[in-house]
């Protein structure tokens, strides 16, 4: 029981003995961690314990005397259990019962979300009124069925318990009644000085009815002001824009066009606006060429990156390079593109590999894609535009349009300006609607500090006075209504509308921004339904019915034809002279902001699913950390938990070192989000505030970082060496080359020998459920893992119960990396999930027969048999099975239990889970498909993972069925089975992961 | 020293042993038939209900068809309990103001739905899908008895997992033709068995057993 000697002593990571072990390697060798490559201890713990020494220990602090009273006293009274005579249980019908609605049956409602302002579409199941689960919107034209982490996870939100219930005055409860009548007093003094004193400060937004309530405002109030801020915003792309073509255009890239790609340091798949319309097209063309429709090939993709992302890590050459040298090296490329540029004092990136680059790029004229990344300087966005147009890929891959958002200005500026007006007393009405400035704000602008010069002030936020940096603050608060609650409308990457349309009535007593904006309109108190309502009326054309285009826009997710037109801005000729001389590489030590890749800028902190979803790469749960490359932990001594002060432009602020592969030398990097002193119950604790140190002027980046040793350690908590299958060929990868010229390929990367089995075989008639994961096209982007949680009950446990191992996602999305370089390593996404084995170790050890095989070939859980005796898990060789050790769901909060999905069981403490191919949705597709007397059509069971899945890696189907698409991936030459040594003949099968490389760069280093 | 047990003691021992043997099996079957029981299984008494509603009266009196309350039955795997609105539907007009139907006004003036007790209550780990099985051939009475003859309603079957799957491998032995599923009063034929082969092949009834097919 005791604690003592469970410590494992931590030593000094020996990163010079890892990298020699890594140049004297034979063959490929595969790592999930640098304390994987060190052989330390600990990872040798979680390699040969199924369960970490920890999670089979009693951790409370009760000594072994109490505990064996607790044990004799529950043993002796284990049997009055059964005295209790259970109370009928009661229905609860309807009074008038919802047109539409069957019970039991969920609805599907079309509606649509925005993260920094660009829309996704979405269709939210609704079990008898309470929105479950998010889906893709297949008709909206960035959906296409896919979702990212963040839209599966706001339904979470929705239901937080910490979300603030009620409008507040200086911290006391009011009402909106009382607010809306302070408000209008406010306003109505500053009519005769034509609202001079009027502010408004919103998030990015593209909402055609918020843009004109904001214009009706200023025709009242012609010297009201409206500003936008969002920490993560467009201001360079804007300015880039402003240099090249004089004026603001916004980009679309046309991924599914492109053969050969250059990302400036563009994280286009993962945290960059269109990420799951880029993921898909990027994706359609990164099959091998034989795999591809039509005449296409697979495409190349180049990049370059200061920080490690899942992006970089499907390039077929990634180059490590700090974000202050980006600039440069574009300017090298564009120079060779024919675009008249000055250039930079010598370059870091070697000469062979932009030769080749340029060459590729030169080849594909009109179907190349350079992308610059959104914490690149304008300079870097100006570049690429004129390298397109120098490509020939305006029009083609490129399109250009006029802005989606509503009157992009610079956000940063504009913030300052505002905090400036505030402080000189110009500000009286201050109305603050939705994000969290005070919070988010950079570190040089003291917003937070001048928000009470404003005599009326409100701030429209999801968390309450207590919670939130701003609404403890403003003199009012008025709790904001979650998507799901309130009517709306926003614009997605290209222009398409979509009308945001509630499931719930508001759980609380919030308002939207819309709602609140129409306080300042005649009709004050006017529902979000009406104003949207009214905005669209005004722009159906008059001979068309508006009832029948509304309906019809509401139910199908997207208002037909507001597709911004391509337009083609011309370049300005004097770019050289407008781009001027570039920025000087700072010396010494860089530091770079990035929104964290789970909670992005802070504002989802507080969502339990998201802060222990395993960020991509690192695997980091619940914190953020300082990231450093080996090599620069090397020269400082720093090792992995080691609390340092990162001192910059005469600020400092403690962070723990993570040391991340793939970052280039002489810079570290943070996220934001994580830090915030108030909030909620999930974020308590967690991480350190990374806004401290971000400044206006450099908002992504800056040098002059100095970094100081505190002796002290902090616990960061990552599972990338949880659940390891050390030692095998378990994600393969082959070159595309060799691929085409050996198909067989993929199976010479290990021994398969021929497989005999003493266990009777068994014929599935019917259907035989199969998966395909194919490694190519996953991205690791996570929705699958954020969806199966959604879907399927999956409870949260904490970062303390994460570190002993007993996270309980039923996908992992283990990371390998390989190749000889620790620096710049390759690295390789393979999500793992229960393999539906037909032998399945499992099975046979289960003494209570708890798992056991379906007639489809399903490896069944039964929960209510299961009595923990966690045999299964143990001889599991894929480590996929998941105990509750404790009772991790928490049945005490009320508004928690609406997001659970009534089709699947919620799972007591003591037993045993795993992915069940989401068998909740084979029965109701198969008891469908058995009324119509007809078998199940292939794609009409979608498991939650592969509807979330923007890349099409994930297919679900019948594998009795040949034509399946399940089967024409599972044909594919370069499909094999993970430990198919072992005979389980898994159900789910893998397809090797293929690289694109230049043959001209392999073999000089160049494809690492 | 003399002998600290005399002869008569091997008898106790025996006894004891025997008897110890024989009470914990007497326990053992005492239990199995427990949990098998009416009481436990909570067959054949009706529970008190807010409203003393009788399908005697409703159904067999009237000839008011299963579905015209239970609506969802065809569609969901909720043969759906109907909402106040549908009982008003007639006692608007009918039974007015009779004191039993107080709470149905009530419900219907206030807006507060009824609360009726469960009648037939699942465990809620399993899933058990109502549209699947009448569309297929197994009529309400197989499961619910014969309800046009219950004043008060009551659970007719065990509902005990042997239960379900005394069926669910043997379909044959309770399948009948579609048109009769809602024929309370349907008595299986002589030839049962061979109709009910007929029957299964006809209807496509694939009685799973597999555990995922009721748990998940």
């Amino acid at each position: 029981m005791s604690q003592e000697g469970l410590e494992v002593k931590e030593p000094q990571l020996d990163l010079a003995a890892i990298r020699e072990r890594l140049a004297n390697s034979k063959g490929r060798e595969y790592w999930r961690s640098l304390d994987s490559l060190a052989d330390t201890p600990a990872f040798r713990e979680f390699l040969h314990r199924e369960f970490s020494n920890n999670a089979t220990q009693w951790l409370d602090h009760v000594s072994r005397r109490r505990f064996l009273k607790l044990m004799g006293a529950s043993m002796g009274l284990a049997g009055l259990t059964a005295c209790g005579i259970s109370q009928p249980e009661k229905i609860v019908p309807y009074v008038r019962e919802p047109e539409d609605m069957v019970q039991g049956k969920p609805l599907f409602y079309a509606t649509a979300t925005a993260l920094s302002g660009y829309a996704l579409g979405l269709l939210v199941e609704s079990h008898e009124g309470r929105p479950t689960k998010i889906e893709g919107n297949p008709e909206h034209p960035t959906s296409q069925g896919a979702t990212d982490i963040w839209a599966q996870a706001s339904v979470l939100d929705l239901y937080d318990p910490d979300r603030s219930k009620v409008v507040a005055k200086r911290g006391r409860i009011s009402t909106y009644a009382n607010f809306l009548e302070e408000f209008r007093a406010a306003i109505g003094a500053e009519r005769p000085r034509r609202g001079a004193g009027i502010r408004v400060l919103s998030t990015s937004t593209s909402s055609p009815t918020l843009a004109t309530q904001m214009r009706a405002m200023r025709q009242t109030f012609p010297d009201a002001r409206w500003y936008q801020y969002e920490p993560i915003n467009e201001d360079s792309a804007l300015a880039g824009a402003q240099l090249a073509f004089g004026r603001p255009v916004h980009s679309v890239y046309r991924f599914s066009e492109a053969d050969v790609i250059l990302s400036l340091d563009a994280d286009f798949l993962l945290t960059m606006s269109g990420r799951v319309q880029y993921g898909r097209e990027f994706a359609r063309r990164r099959r091998p060429s034989p795999e591809q429709q039509g005449e296409r090939a697979m495409n190349r993709f180049y990049m370059v990156e200061s920080t490690p992302t899942n992006t970089g890590a499907k390039a077929d050459h990634r180059l490590p390079l700090r974000a202050g040298e980006v600039e440069g090296f574009a300017r090298q490329v564009a120079a060779r593109l024919g675009v008249n540029v000055p250039q930079a004092e010598g370059g870091t990136v070697p000469e062979a590999w932009i030769e080749a680059l340029v060459a590729d790029l030169g080849a594909a004229r009109g179907r190349s894609l350079i992308i610059p990344g959104y914490n690149q300087p304008p300079a870097v966005h100006a570049l690429a535009h004129a390298m397109n147009q120098s490509l020939g890929n305006v029009g083609r891959t490129v399109l250009y349009t006029e802005p989606v958002l509503a009157e992009p200005a610079p956000q940063v500026a504009g913030l300052r300006q505002l905090t400036q007006e505030l402080a000189a007393g110009q500000v009286h009405v201050l109305v603050i609607l939705g994000g969290d400035p005070a919070y988010t704000a950079p570190a040089d602008v003291p917003f937070q500090a001048n928000i009470s010069r404003a005599a009326f002030s409100v701030h429209l936020g999801d968390y309450g006075p207590d919670n939130s940096a701003t609404s403890a603050r403003t003199v009012w608060h008025v709790p904001r209504s979650h998507y799901l609650e309130a009517w709306g409308d926003t614009r997605a990457i290209d222009g398409t509308a979509s009308i945001q349309q509630p499931l719930v009535e508001p759980l609380y007593t919030s308002r939207s921004e819309i709602e609140i904006m129409s306080a300042f309109s005649s009709r004050p108190d006017a529902s979000s339904y009406e104003t949207v309502r009214s905005t669209w009326r005004a722009q159906v054309a008059p001979n068309l019915d508006f009832e029948v285009y509304w309906r019809r826009a509401v139910h199908d997710g997207v208002v037909p034809n507001t597709a911004l037109p391509p337009i083609q801005p011309a370049l300005s000729g004097d770019l050289a002279s407008r781009l001027g001389a570039p920025m000087p590489v700072s010396a010494g030590l860089e530091l770079m902001f990035h929104p964290d890749p789970s909670i992005y800028d802070g504002r989802y902190a507080n969502n339990g699913w998201l802060q222990e979803l395993p960020k991509p790469l690192t695997k980091l749960v619940w914190d953020n950390a300082a990231l450093v490359s080996p090599a620069l932990a090397e020269e400082l001594q720093l090792n992995n938990e080691d609390v340092v002060e990162l001192r910059y432009q005469g600020r400092t602020l403690r962070a723990a070192v993570w040391i991340y592969p793939g970052m280039p030398g002489n810079s570290v990097s943070v996220w934001l989000g994580y830090g915030q002193p108030l909030l909620g119950r999930v974020s308590a604790g967690t991480g350190f505030n990374a806004y401290n140190l971000r400044t206006a002027a450099a908002p992504w980046y800056g040098g002059g970082l100095e970094i100081a040793k505190t002796g002290e350690k902090y616990t960061l908590v990552n599972t990338q060496d949880h659940h390891t299958l050390a030692g095998r060929e378990i994600a393969r990868h082959v070159d595309a080359e060799e691929y085409e010229r050996n198909p067989e390929a993929v199976h010479e990367l290990a021994h398969e020998p021929e497989q005999v089995s003493l266990y009777p075989e068994y014929a599935y008639n019917g259907h035989a459920w199969g998966m395909a994961v194919d490694m190519t096209t996953c991205i690791g982007c996570n929705a699958c893992v954020v969806a199966c949680q959604s879907e399927n009950n999956i409870p949260i446990v904490g970062k303390d119960q994460v570190s002993n191992g007993r996270e309980m996602h039923w996908i992992r999305i283990d990371t390998y990396y390989t190749g000889t370089d620790l620096d710049n390593p390759e690295t390789i996404m393979q999500p793992m999930f229960c393999q539906h084995c037909e032998k399945a170790p499992c099975e046979y050890v289960c003494p209570v027969v708890a798992t056991s095989h379906s007639s489809e070939g399903l490896n069944d859980m039964t929960y209510n048999r299961c009595v923990g005796t966690r045999f299964c898990s143990n001889n599991c060789p894929y480590k996929v099975r998941r105990f509750n050790w404790l009772q991790y769901h928490d049945k005490s909060i009320e508004s928690l239990k609406l997001q659970k999905n009534p089709d699947v069981t919620v799972r007591e403490r003591g037993v045993m889970e795993k992915c069940t191919y989401c068998t909740q949705r084979i029965s109701a597709a198969r008891i469908n498909a058995s009324k119509e007397n007809r078998p199940i059509r292939d794609g009409e069971v979608l498991t939650a993972c592969q509807a979330a899945c923007p890349a099409d890696a994930l297919v679900f189907g019948n594998i009795n069925e040949q034509g399946s698409h399940v089967m024409a991936l599972k044909n594919q030459p370069r499909n094999y089975s993970v430990l198919g040594e072992l005979n389980t003949v898994p159900r789910t099968t893998y397809l090797a992961m293929i690289r694109n490389p230049n043959p001209r760069l392999i073999g000089e280093g160049g494809s690492e | 020293m003399p002998q600290v047990f005399n002869q008569s003691s091997n008898f106790l021992a025996r006894l004891t042993l025997i008897g110890g043997a024989a009470t914990a099996a007497a326990i053992a079957l005492v239990a199995f038939m427990l949990v098998r029981s009416d009481y436990a299984t909570g067959a054949n008494t009706p529970p008190p209900q807010p409203v003393p509603f009788s399908h005697k009266h409703h159904s067999g009196g009237d000839g008011i068809d299963c579905r015209y309350c239970h609506t969802s039955v065809e569609e969901s795997y909720y043969a759906g309990i109907p909402p106040t609105q549908t009982c008003m539907n007639c006692h608007n007009q009918l039974w007015a103001n009779s004191p039993n139907l107080a709470p149905v006004r009530d419900s219907w003036q206030t807006g507060q739905p009824i609360q009726w007790a469960r009648v037939h209550d699942l465990p809620d780990f399993v899933y058990f899908n109502h549209s699947i099985h009448v569309t297929k051939g197994i009529g309400c009475s197989t499961c619910h008895g014969d309800v046009t003859q219950m004043q008060l309603t009551w659970q007719d079957k065990p509902l005990t997992m042997t239960w379900c799957l005394d069926c669910h491998s043997q379909p044959e032995k309770y399948v009948r033709p579609k048109e009769a599923v809602y024929d309370m009063a349907y008595q299986a034929p002589a030839n049962q068995i061979e109709l009910g082969h007929r029957l299964v092949r006809e209807y496509g009834i694939e009685s799973k057993l597999s555990c995922s097919t009721c748990h998940r």
